[in-house]
């Protein structure tokens, strides 16, 4: 709120955004259980260390991992990965698994940016050879790319006929317009496309908003980041993923912008209404569900899953943009680039999945909300190039610091249905962040840290400013020494575009 | 009444109460607040006017369906609210006047984006004569 009259009023409610008592007890270093109490069906699990639950004790998220174990046909435990933080419903960092024919879909459970993601791009370029020309290629990005409120490219617009298809083929309809190779395809969570996409489930005003941000990064905390392998913790897999140290990366972060909103705001106003014709009880209207098998609650996941196609589309086009924009500035062929992608994964999903559960296979409706699928090796579902490595898991972290690349792991399918962290996690709001920022320049501060920003909002830098999150490292170090994932290569930030 | 709206701190996002002697003035402040959250009330002009209905399931999840209503508005146009007035209300419904303008990047600073406002820890209530209502935003 910088150079504004107004001043906020904060009033930190007791019971409300403070911690409430939730019991927890320490099963290792990394696990801390939430035993079944009350309407708990059963208990929760959270991965964490004890420094970082001190943190997680603040604000009321373990509260909502036990309101989470409270829902019809949860299979195993309501979980948290160490990112966890208040989240609306579920918990930011929340994974549930519900039955199939028992259990419920929520809206809540996956958030309002459906399938905000992230992938990976990495390139032959030399990092240290590129540094001289990050002011110019960001100056580029920005101009190329579409960021913050109600920018758009004039040159894409996607509306009827052609958005109903891209809505249900999700990224194979990148391919067929020209915005990506078929090959990319396999490096994208669930091949690009969730299936059962039915966009008559999804409401004019959702498409409407839609039709004009396609292609665009968005505002918040989303951005393109331009890096490069800083560390290799795993150099066999760090090979197989195309990951050399010292080697330009791009990380592009966002997801199916209004559209996706829209169908969250509309299908939650639905589901409330068919919580109470289900029987279901709900600890908070955010909460409210359908069972996976009812019209309401198969509607939802038709519409949510074009929405989360749309937002696989979304980051397609704009690495289309990244890598036409790096051959303008820099003058060098897609072949002296040598842009890959290395894979595109989700943060907010639910997803139908089979697991083993006392040793018989079993569909699921994963809900991963802020946490990403992290497959072992040998899944059925990663691309055949990573079968004996695992599965990608992409985790960034503030713009001022670093951000991992992981692999699944075997515990990670046994324990969390094959889940991991997705970030790092915020520590200050907003507001705090903004007033922490006042009198100083955090963009110059990055810059003396070799790390240029452009946003299209002087505010937003200020709230995404590194203090503002938990270190990323911490969450990966928890996740990795629980086994739950494997660390493979950290990235560091060298120009970062933000809306 | 001398507190139209206040602010809820929230570690990833933020909330507001609003306040109103009637349940029309409590949806006019409510709509205030959304607003302030996104650029200085102060410099948004009422050049233009729109007339918008909403339905709902009940009254405080017609609270989110007003809010989310302008909010779409100002993501397809850049309608930024200055003022509005209810015209009719009903429980489950209401028709509004609201009158702002187009953004202008050039007097128009937005502080922050909002996704939704959302339905956690949501309510309208009626205490001692005054309505009050909470809403969390997904910023």
């Amino acid at each position: 709120m910088d150079g504004h009259k107004l001043v906020f009023i904060i009033t930190a409610e007791k019971g409300l955004v403070m911690s409430t008592n939730v019991a927890i007890k320490k099963l290792d270093d990394y696990r801390w259980i939430i035993p079944r109490s009350g309407k708990m069906k059963t208990e929760g699990l959270v991965y964490t260390d004890e420094a970082m639950l001190a943190t997680i004790k603040k604000d009321a998220s373990l509260q909502q991992v036990a309101n989470v174990a409270c829902l019809p046909g949860i299979v195993g435990r309501s979980m948290a990965m160490p990112d966890i933080h208040w989240g609306y419903g579920f918990p930011i960092g929340g994974v549930a698994a519900f039955d199939m024919e028992e259990g419920i879909i929520s809206p809540g459970g996956v958030g309002y940016d459906i399938n905000c993601g992230v992938r990976l791009i990495r390139s032959d370029l030399d990092a240290a050879e590129i540094r001289g020309h990050i002011p110019r290629l960001l100056k580029a990005l920005f101009k190329n790319i579409p960021a913050g409120i109600g920018s758009r490219r004039k040159d894409l617009k996607v509306s009827g006929k052609k958005m109903n298809e891209l809505l249900i083929k999700g990224a194979q309809w990148t391919v067929s317009n020209g915005y990506a190779h078929a090959g990319d395809l396999e490096h994208i969570e669930e091949m690009g496309c969730i299936p059962g996409g039915n966009p008559e489930y999804v409401s004019e005003k959702a498409l409407n908003r839609g039709k004009n941000q396609l292609g665009t990064l968005g505002s918040g905390n989303h951005f393109v980041e331009i890096g490069f392998v800083d560390e290799i913790y795993d150099e066999a897999i760090a090979e197989t993923l195309g990951l050399h140290k010292g080697r330009l990366t791009v990380l592009v972060h966002t997801g199916s912008r209004g559209l996706g909103h829209q169908v969250c705001d509309d299908y939650i106003k639905l589901l409330l209404k068919a919580s109470g014709k289900y029987g279901i009880d709900i600890p908070d209207k955010q909460l409210c569900c359908a069972p996976i098998k009812s019209t309401e609650g198969k509607q939802y996941l038709a519409a949510m899953a074009c929405a989360a196609n749309f937002a696989f589309c979304n980051r397609q086009i704009i690495t289309y943009w990244v890598e036409e924009t790096f051959q303008e500035v820099l003058q060098m062929g897609p072949k002296e680039l040598a842009f890959d992608l290395v894979y595109d994964i989700c943060h907010n999903v639910a997803k139908i999945e089979t697991h083993e559960i006392d040793g018989h296979l079993k569909k699921l409706c994963v809900h991963r909300k802020g946490a990403t699928r992290a497959f072992p090796p040998h899944s059925e579902l990663i691309p055949q190039c990573y079968k004996e490595v695992g599965q990608p898991v992409l985790i960034p972290g503030d713009m001022g610091r670093y951000s991992y690349v992981l692999v699944g792991t075997k515990t990670g399918l046994m324990e969390t249905f094959g889940s991991c962290c997705h970030g790092a996690g915020r520590v200050l709001s907003r507001h705090k962040a903004k007033k922490a920022a006042r009198g100083r320049s955090i963009i110059r501060e990055l810059e003396d840290r070799g790390i240029y920003v452009q946003s299209a909002g002087k505010g937003t830098v200020a709230e995404e400013m590194s203090e503002a999150y938990k270190d990323v490292k911490n969450v990966v170090d928890i996740v990795h020494n629980a086994g739950i994932g494997k660390k493979v290569a950290k990235l560091k930030p060298m120009g970062v575009i933000k809306g | 009444m001398n507190r139209r709206y206040k602010y809820i701190e929230h570690t990833a996002d933020l909330g507001f109460k609003a306040y109103g002697i009637t349940v029309e003035e409590l949806f006019v402040n409510a709509a205030e607040a959304l607003f302030e959250v996104l650029v200085a009330l102060d410099s948004v002009r009422a050049r233009d006017k729109r007339i918008i209905h909403v339905d709902s399931i009940d009254l405080e999840t017609l609270m989110v369906s007003w809010l989310n209503e302008l909010l779409y508005h100002f993501e397809m146009d850049g309608f930024l609210l200055q003022r509005s007035q209810i015209d009719k209300m009903a429980s489950c419904s209401l028709q509004a006047t609201v009158c702002g303008e187009s953004i202008d990047p050039a007097r128009h600073e937005i502080r922050t984006t909002i996704k939704a406002a959302t339905y956690h820890q949501l309510y309208v209530k009626r205490l001692n004569d005054l309505w009050e209502s909470r809403v969390f935003l997904d910023l």
